[in-house]
């Protein structure tokens, strides 16, 4: 064996070897587009869901929920329709997640109002005794940063312009402060006084959630 | 009786458990060698293995008592990173440099080109691991499994990477025996296959210092990290053990490993296969259904090289089976091994489709994943460091009898708590499948989390009596090194 006797070439030889398989199932899917296909009625995150994107990545939540349902019977039957390729699209990274300690999260957007949300966020245990959730009542006490929701929606290619931004954080604020709002009450349980007329990172978190499967009705409505 | 294993072989390159056997003995081989490298790496790895299995208990306890989420920091979603990469990265690549760095001189002959450089890379290591964990307790996390660390980190885990690359490739280089040997093949396989994993799948834009966002969107980035993700497993929990094998095995028992030929076949087998596999992560998710069919296949496939190194292993020891009773080195390495077989047996079953529509996202993977790391891993990374210690620092090993018990705590700690994960793991994917006979489902989601609790506290106690078994190896290695000046004098 003359290679064994050549670290560099032996070296080569074994980068060539790993780099066929990397090539055929992980570059060249990079460059077909029917691996991460589009949709236009699959809408990017507004600034606010991707501010509660980061902080459900911050957070771990994906050490104990998934984003994926798979095509079987009785995981349908439990999360509702399975996952399609198309509502990935924006997700940079992936949360797909590889354990369930929690159920999965990809069908939660709109199954529950954001009242059910404040309260189970800040005490999972007042709504279910025996879950092992962690309580995250302590979102609601920070206020949201937002001060570079414009260049992460840039960075992330969203095409919003900074006033689009602007917007989309001031109609967000209106949403969640009005004194209409239907889940006021279960809000200023768990938002101080003086942060009631602002965003906090627990508003931004669960307009995210609130988004998780939306979009991918209307694109089914129109198959 | 040993030498007839390779006598039916034509040509014999290298006979390791033969190789420097004089100079193990002689007092200049600590002199010629940089064994204070070595040294500083394997009690890094200690240390990061202590502190990622207190991290493991509390985490474990957690998932049957939400009480310990004490603070933002003390939250499990953020600490089962940090138990995730503190294991991976900081016991495991502190042991695989420190084992690499003894495997390399010794086998060559050849004292390390650029100890200074190494030098430098312990400290550094260490300084990118403790900020590590710092970032990972502040929320800074890719979200990319154990490839968590923010883009700073990243880079700082290239460059010890480089580091570490210049000083095999300058030992291998300069090296005064001719034929390398199987662990240097090991070795240069991980240190190539590594650097190409770490970078493609860390690619990301920085938005600030403490925050990025990877550079491939939704499918694309779900397939490059399992990608990554299965073959870091591959390259840092198996690869370079299978190196520590092939050295220590047959050091310890002065017989020669079984066949040569075999391992060449294994080891470019493994290289091939390995890195088709990543898929079987991501079955019945929306990544194409032909990758994840090409992953099964190559899965099945790689039973074949793995248990090449499995049967190499059984036969070195042929005909001197006695030495499990009499070597206390040699239980740890073929207790190992055999986790290794069952390992390599499970996984790719695991992948086959309709197994995998029951265990995954169940703790039944959980299970499969820590008899790998406590058992094979940690197995074989403990007989190592006690081949190795009392002989760079010219000793004994404080206690035989201390690793014999060291031994039988994790075997049994490790054991009980995959055992508990597998059978906890079936019971939560019966569970929800299970259908009432008009078709609705059985269990609500909680009545399945709930039902695993008994399991968690098993889980936890044994890991408790594996954590004492890893806290009597530390205080045994940490001994052997105390009593070294006295040795020194006689």
């Amino acid at each position: 064996m003359g290679i064994t006797s050549k670290p560099v070439v032996f070296a080569v030889l074994a980068a060539v070897v790993i780099l066929i398989g990397t090539t055929v199932t992980v570059f060249i899917p990079l460059f077909m587009p029917s691996t991460q296909p589009v949709s236009a009625s699959i809408k990017p995150y507004t600034a606010v869901e991707q501010e509660g994107r980061d902080i459900y990545m911050r957070e771990g939540c994906n050490n104990c929920h998934t984003q994926t349902v798979r095509p079987l019977r009785t995981e349908v039957l439990r999360y509702g329709e399975y996952s399609k390729p198309e509502e990935f699209a924006y997700d940079r990274p992936f949360l797909w997640g590889s354990r369930r300690t929690g159920p999965d999260l990809n069908r939660v957007g709109e199954k529950y109002p954001d009242s059910w949300h404040y309260k189970h966020l800040d005490s999972p245990q007042s709504m279910f005794e025996k879950s092992n959730m962690p309580p995250y009542g302590w979102l609601a006490k920070n206020r949201l940063d937002t001060q570079y929701s414009l260049k992460k929606a840039t960075t992330l290619g969203y095409g919003y312009s900074e006033s689009d931004v602007h917007q989309q954080i001031t109609q967000y604020r209106a949403t969640v402060t009005d004194e209409n709002y239907p889940s006021k009450e279960s809000r200023n349980n768990v938002t101080p006084p003086e942060l009631r007329k602002e965003l906090t990172e627990m508003d931004a978190l669960i307009a995210y959630l609130q988004k998780l499967g939306r979009d991918v009705k209307n694109m089914e409505a129109k198959k | 009786m040993t030498p007839y294993v390779q006598g039916n072989e034509k040509s014999v390159p290298f006979d390791c458990s033969q190789e420097n056997l004089e100079d193990d003995m002689s007092e200049t081989s600590t002199e010629k060698y940089n064994f204070t490298i070595v040294r500083g790496f394997a009690f890094s790895a200690l240390f990061w293995l202590v502190i990622g299995l207190i991290v493991g208990l509390w985490i474990a306890f957690e998932m049957f008592d939400p009480a310990l989420n004490l603070t933002p920091w003390l939250s499990f979603g953020r600490l089962r990173v940090v138990h995730t990469n503190g294991l991976g990265l900081g016991f495991g690549l502190a042991a695989i440099f420190a084992t690499s760095y003894y495997i390399l001189q010794r086998l060559t002959r050849t004292p390390l080109p650029f100890p200074r450089l190494a030098q430098l890379h312990l400290y550094f290591f260490n300084t990118i691991i403790a900020l590590g964990a710092l970032s990972l307790f502040a929320g800074m996390n890719t979200t990319k499994e154990y490839a968590e660390l923010e883009w700073p980190l990243d880079i700082g885990v290239v460059v010890l990477w480089v580091m570490f690359a210049i000083n095999v490739f300058g030992t291998l280089i300069k090296r005064q025996e001719k034929q390398m040997y199987i662990s240097l093949w090991y070795i240069i396989s991980m240190t190539v296959a590594i650097a190409i994993l770490y970078i493609v799948n860390n690619l990301e834009i920085p938005v600030t210092l403490f925050k990025s966002y990877s550079v491939y969107a939704g499918a694309n980035d779900a397939n490059v990290e399992w990608w990554y993700a299965h073959n870091v497993v591959g390259f840092i929990f198996t690869v370079p053990i299978l190196a520590m094998f092939y050295y220590f095995l047959p050091k310890s028992t002065g017989l020669p490993i079984f066949s040569h030929r075999l391992s060449i076949v294994s080891f470019w087998a493994l290289n091939f296969a390995y890195l088709w596999t990543g898929a079987h992560h991501l079955m019945l998710t929306p990544l194409p259904e032909w990758i994840q069919t090409v992953a099964i296949a190559f899965s099945i496939f790689l039973i074949a090289p793995s248990w090449g190194s499995v049967v190499n292993g059984y036969y070195t020891l042929q005909g001197n089976w006695d030495q499990m009773r009499t070597n206390y080195l040699v239980k740890f390495f073929i207790a190992g091994i055999t986790f290794y077989g069952l390992q390599t047996i499970q996984g790719p079953l695991q992948g086959l489709r309709t197994l995998n529509a029951f265990f995954h996202y169940t703790d039944w993977v959980i299970g499969h994943v820590h008899m790998g790391t406590m058992g094979w891993v940690t197995m074989v990374i403990s007989a190592s460091f006690y081949y190795m210690i009392p002989r760079i620092t010219s000793t004994e090993l404080y206690s035989v009898k201390l690793a014999n018990t060291h031994f039988w705590l994790i075997l049994v700690g490790q054991f009980t708590w995959t055992i508990t994960m597998w059978i906890a793991g079936i019971q939560q994917g019966a569970m929800w499948k299970a259908t009432n006979p008009d078709g609705s489902l059985m269990y609500n989601f909680l009545d399945t989390v709930t039902s695993l609790y008994p399991y968690y506290k098993l889980r936890f106690a044994a890991g408790v009596i594996y954590f004492i078994g890893i806290m009597i190896f530390a205080w045994n290695l940490i001994m052997t090194v105390r009593q070294q000046p006295s040795q020194a004098e006689a």
